[in-house]
Order: C-alpha cells, then structure tokens, then sequence
C-alpha cells in the first residue's frame, strides 16, 4: 500500500522503476556495487525450490500409474505424458475442453469487465470533482478488507432462486465487483491523466464520455493491461465459490481437477497430466507477460 | 420573412439553452454513473450476502426446503457447542501461523536480495513469482503426494539421510506444515515482490549514512530496513491473515475424500463451513459458522490495528528518520 503512495504512475509510465534510481544512486557510491556470487546463489536455491515441484509433476504426469510408488524415481520425464493426457481429455467424469471453454470464457469476461468497470469508477474518482467523493473512496478501500466469500451461503440461495446455480454466469457475475480494481485505476490515473487534457476536451465541446473514451481509457492502458492480468490469473485459479456453484459436468478447470482425484481408483500419473495440462496455459501467459506482472505486483503491492 | 428569421434565432437559442443544459447534467451525473456499476454490483453480490449470512444464521434453514422458523441463536449455540468446531478453528489458526511467520520471513530474505544490484534482474525477479501462477488446486496435488505417507518424496528423502517416515497425512502438526508449504510454495515470492517494493521506497541516504557509521550489513538490515518496512509489513500480515483464515483449496483437497481428515486433523473453519451447508445441507449452521469466522476476522484485524497503533506511538526511531528525511529533501 506504500508502495503504491510512493510509487508515481507516470514514472512507471515513462519506464523508469525506483529500482532504476535507487540504482543510480547506489552507483553513485560504489561503483562496483553488483553482489557476490552468494546472492545468487540463494536466489539459484529459491528458483529451484520454485521450479522444482512443476518439473515433479511433469516426471510423474509423463510416467505410468506405478511411477509415483518407485522410491528411486527416474529423473528424465518418462514418454506417457501424451498417452496420459489423452486419458485426462477422453474421461467422462472431467468433462476436460467443456472446462477449458468454462475457464477461458469465464477468466476473459470478468478480466474484461473488471478492467471497465474500474477505470470508468477509477477516472471518477482519480479527476471528476462530485459530491461525497471521498467519503465513497474510503468506503471502496475499505471493502477491500471485507471477507466477501464468507457470503457464500445467501449468494448460493440467490443464484439458486435466480436459476443460475449451475451456469457460468454464477462465477462470472460475483466476481465483477473489485474494489481493487477500482482503487487501482484511481491510484494510477490520478498520476497520469493531467486534468489540461480533459479541461481541454471539455472545452472542445466533448461529452463526458467521450473523454472518458478518448482521453482517459488510452492514459490507463498500461495499468489496464496489468488490472486485466491479475484478474485474469486470479479468476482462472479460483475453486471454492465456482466449486460450490457449478455444476460437474459443466465445471472450470480447477473443479475439474478436484474431481480426477476424487475417482475411486486415482492413478496420479494421470492427475499430474491434468495438472499440467490446466496449468500450461497460464506458463504461456507468464512467459508472455511476466515482467509486467512482476512490475504490477511492486506498483500495487496487492494480494489478491 | 422577419418573423421566420425571429423562430429560427429563438429555436437556435432554444437549442443552445438545451445543449447546455444536457452539458450541466452530464458534468453532475456521469461521476454517479461511472462509479455505480462497483457499487451496485458490489451491493448485490458482495455487501448484500455478508449482511443476510446474518438473517439466515437465526434461522432453520435447509439447502432443499429454505427458510424454516427463527430459532434465535440455537444454531450459534449448536456449533460453538461442537467439538468440531474448535478444532477447526485450532487448525486454522496452526496452519495460517505456520504459514504466516516463515512466510514473511523467508520473503524478507528474498527481498533484501533481490534488493541489491543483480544482474539479470527481471529473470530473477519472474523466477521468484512463478509458483503465484499455479493454481491452489494444482499446487495441492501436486504437494499432497510429495508428502504422501507411504512412497511420497519427502519420505523417501527423509529415509535416505536414515529418518523415520513422518505421517504427513495421519499427524496433525505434520499435515499442518505440508498444507503450510504449500501456502508458502505459492505466496512467498510474492510477498518477497511487495516487500522489495517497500525497500525501494526506502531513502538510501539513511544506509549511506549508516556506512559512514560503521554499521555492517546484517546492522543496516535490521536497524533501518525492516523498521522502514513497517507499514508494507502490516499490509502483507493484514492481507495474509484475512485470506489465510479462509483456507479451503488446500485442505479441501488434501487427500482424496476432501473431510479434513478421517480425525479431522487438517479439517479449517471453511472446510467445517461447506461441510455443514453442503454435506448436511444445514444452511442456517453454515451461515452461523461463516458469521463466526467473519467476526473473528474482524476481530484480528482490530488487534492488528492496535498492536500496530501502539508500536507506532512509541516508535521514536520512525518519527526522528521522517525528520531526517525531511532534513535531506531541504
């Protein structure tokens, strides 16, 4: 939350982080100041402890059902993970592309929506002048710090009684309200927008909205994008709201998984083929776009 | 001729009055508008259920037949009155501490090396935030067999260095640190990330000055490091404790019948909680115990405040470096 008061968006705009500054100055002082080799040594520890189970999984889900039992396990993948994964796709109770479809339809409409929804309320916030500004500020920040999951049982009932329990929309439609969303946009566009822009656009005879669309939206896109990211991977991992609403045959990825071990006979090479399968696609995503969710992380200081 | 001229000089007014008058409401209403779709839906889906968890909590209330009579607080009394409760709450509170503490720990570890000048820094850095992409559920599977009781990993290590196999699963404490690691497995090079942001915020005036003092690494780390940190630090522990008592994915699919365990060993609040609605289908128990953990969390979170208020009042140190600070932007 510092982070974020110290943190000036239009620097990050501009692509200079702190780091890069602290960093001149501590050249300014020593000028060999890169570390020794015990730095990366425990950062070396710290990666393998990451990477590590990933690769476990990949040696396991790429065996037979008797891999897991071996005590000397072999430490080059085995040649099943395909066969293995064909089993996870053809299982009846998985219901595998029917997840995936769920997962991606899900993960993108509240990424999308999210991402709206907060920079039209964070434009507000951050440059229209109204009544009760503040006060409704504070009451957003505030409900960041509201347990909301521990509304399950009445939101169950209302989507029963709405007959959405069972349908996508049930995951879709709680997970739109994000107050840090909200607080995020107005952090950053109370940086970067500056209000000559929209005094000039209002002059100009332009409606609010149209300079909301054509001012403000281009001015948030880099913490646009980054919103979307996070909401993305957090909507994409998420269990135990769309484990209780949704419907087996018509689960998420996630719900998915649960229910290949929850089968009488669990072979686990096969779970750890499914775990790798519901997990590729987001090592896609972190290889694309994981140095800006490193820098979201350090301009929001969030947790999710 | 002249009176057509005067009607379309009046329209034309007429229609600059109007354009202006939509300006006026458009400049007054939009802010209202552009905020409202959070606070409506907030309303709806999240303050809205919170409040009537309440509602439902004094009431008879089943997942088939809905609302029945109020029975005031019997269904409070009925579950503070079962064991099973307390023992969730113990392991909730043993595995978020578990979690919790090494946690920040090791994060701050991290990010003080992360902190200094690497090379390659950004592979560092998304090194450290890989394990935030896997899903709890995957990361659950993947751990609960590592730690299997009979032919899991850590066992087999154990075994080769000639230690007993430790019942990972049948243990109460030792369940309690699997589920723990797979918390940490998945947080801690995030907190690290949120604390190395707070460390660049910190003014490198002070370690400057520090050197010019004598005071080595380890002195400067806890001499201005962490205390500089405090207000980052008091975010991360106040966001881990609210989503770290909640816990569900993690124990939920510990072992394959998804209880908690045949002795409820690793069974949390939450777990108790879907246990309650969704296996006995008791939905006034089950609001009862989420309005519980809600006041619980509340509670927490005010201890935190006052634990926190209380080291700020008496932090001389803190206020004398904001002079400092002061003093150097002069």
């Amino acid at each position: 939350m510092t982070a974020t008061l110290e943190t000036r968006p239009e620097e990050s705009a501009a692509g200079s982080s702190p780091a890069e500054r602290s960093q001149n100055r501590r050249s300014g002082r020593n000028t060999n100041g890169r570390p020794g080799w015990i730095a990366y040594a425990i950062l070396s520890v710290v990666i393998l402890g990451s990477v590590f189970p990933l690769y476990w999984s990949f040696l396991i889900g790429s065996g037979d059902a008797s891999t897991i039992t071996r005590a000397d396990l072999p430490w080059w993948p085995g040649g099943n993970f395909l066969a293995n994964a064909a089993t996870v796709i053809g299982n009846e109770t998985v219901n595998f592309w029917r997840a995936l479809g769920n997962s991606i339809l899900v993960s993108t409409v509240v990424a999308a929506a999210v991402v709206l929804f907060s920079t039209l309320s964070g434009f507000a916030f951050a440059k229209l002048r109204f009544r009760g500004r503040n006060g409704l500020l504070i009451f957003v920040i505030a409900t960041m710090a509201v347990p909301t999951q521990l509304g399950v049982v009445p939101l169950f009932i209302a989507m029963s009684q709405l007959q959405l329990a069972g349908s996508v929309w049930a995951v879709i439609l709680p997970a739109l309200a994000s107050a840090f969303g909200v607080f995020w946009m107005t952090q950053y566009l109370s940086g970067a927008l500056p209000y000559e822009l929209i005094e000039a656009a209002r002059v100009d005879g332009a409606s609010m909205i149209r300079t909301f669309w054509h001012i403000a939206l281009p001015a948030a896109r880099p913490a646009a994008a980054m919103l979307g990211l996070f909401i993305f991977i957090q909507t994409w991992t998420n269990f135990f709201w769309p484990f209780i609403v949704l419907d087996p045959q018509s689960p998420t990825l996630p719900v998915a998984l649960s229910l290949l071990q929850s089968n009488f006979f669990v072979d686990y090479s096969v779970v750890m083929a499914g775990v790798m399968l519901s997990t590729i696609p987001l090592l896609i995503l972190f290889a694309v776009a994981g140095r800006h969710l490193v820098s979201g992380i350090m301009q929001g200081a969030v947790k999710g | 001729m002249t009176a057509t001229v005067a009607a379309a000089d009046a329209r034309s007014i007429r229609r600059i009055a109007f354009s202006q008058r939509v300006s006026h409401w458009d400049f007054k209403l939009s802010p209202y508008l552009y905020i409202s779709p959070f606070f409506i839906i907030f309303g709806v889906v999240g303050l809205f259920p919170l409040l009537y968890t309440a509602w439902v909590s004094v009431h008879e209330w089943h997942l088939i037949g809905g609302q029945g009579d109020f029975v005031g607080l019997d269904n409070f009394a009925f579950v503070l009155g079962q064991s099973q409760f307390w023992i969730a709450l113990r392991n909730t509170f043993s595995i978020f501490l578990f979690s919790a503490v090494p946690q920040v720990v090791v994060a701050l570890v991290i990010a003080a090396v992360l902190d200094q000048n690497l090379r390659g820094k950004t592979f560092w850095r998304m090194g450290v935030l890989l394990p935030y992409i896997v899903a709890p559920v995957a990361v659950v599977l993947i751990f609960s067999n590592m730690f299997g009781d009979q032919y899991g990993l850590v066992n087999n290590a154990l075994g080769s260095i000639g230690i007993d196999p430790i019942g990972w699963h049948s243990d109460v404490i030792p369940s309690h640190l699997a589920i723990a690691t797979m918390v940490n497995f998945r947080w801690t090079g995030y907190t690290a990330l949120i604390l190395l942001a707070g460390m660049q915020a910190i003014p490198r005036d002070y370690y400057e000055a520090a050197t010019i003092d004598g005071a080595g690494k380890v002195r400067q780390f806890f001499s201005i490091t962490v205390p500089q940190l405090r207000p980052t630090l008091i975010f991360v522990i106040v966001t881990s404790t609210i989503g770290g008592l909640q816990i569900f994915d993690e124990p939920r699919l510990y072992d394959q019948f998804g209880q908690g365990g045949a002795d409820n060993q690793w069974m949390t609040i939450t777990i108790y909680l879907y246990n309650l609605g969704w296996g006995q289908l008791d939905f006034g128990r089950a609001a009862a115990v989420a309005w519980l953990l809600f006041l619980i969390i509340v509670l927490i979170g005010l201890i935190n405040l006052a634990i926190t208020r209380r080291i700020a009042g008496s932090g001389d140190a803190a206020k004398v470096s904001r002079r400092a600070r002061k003093e150097v932007t002069k």
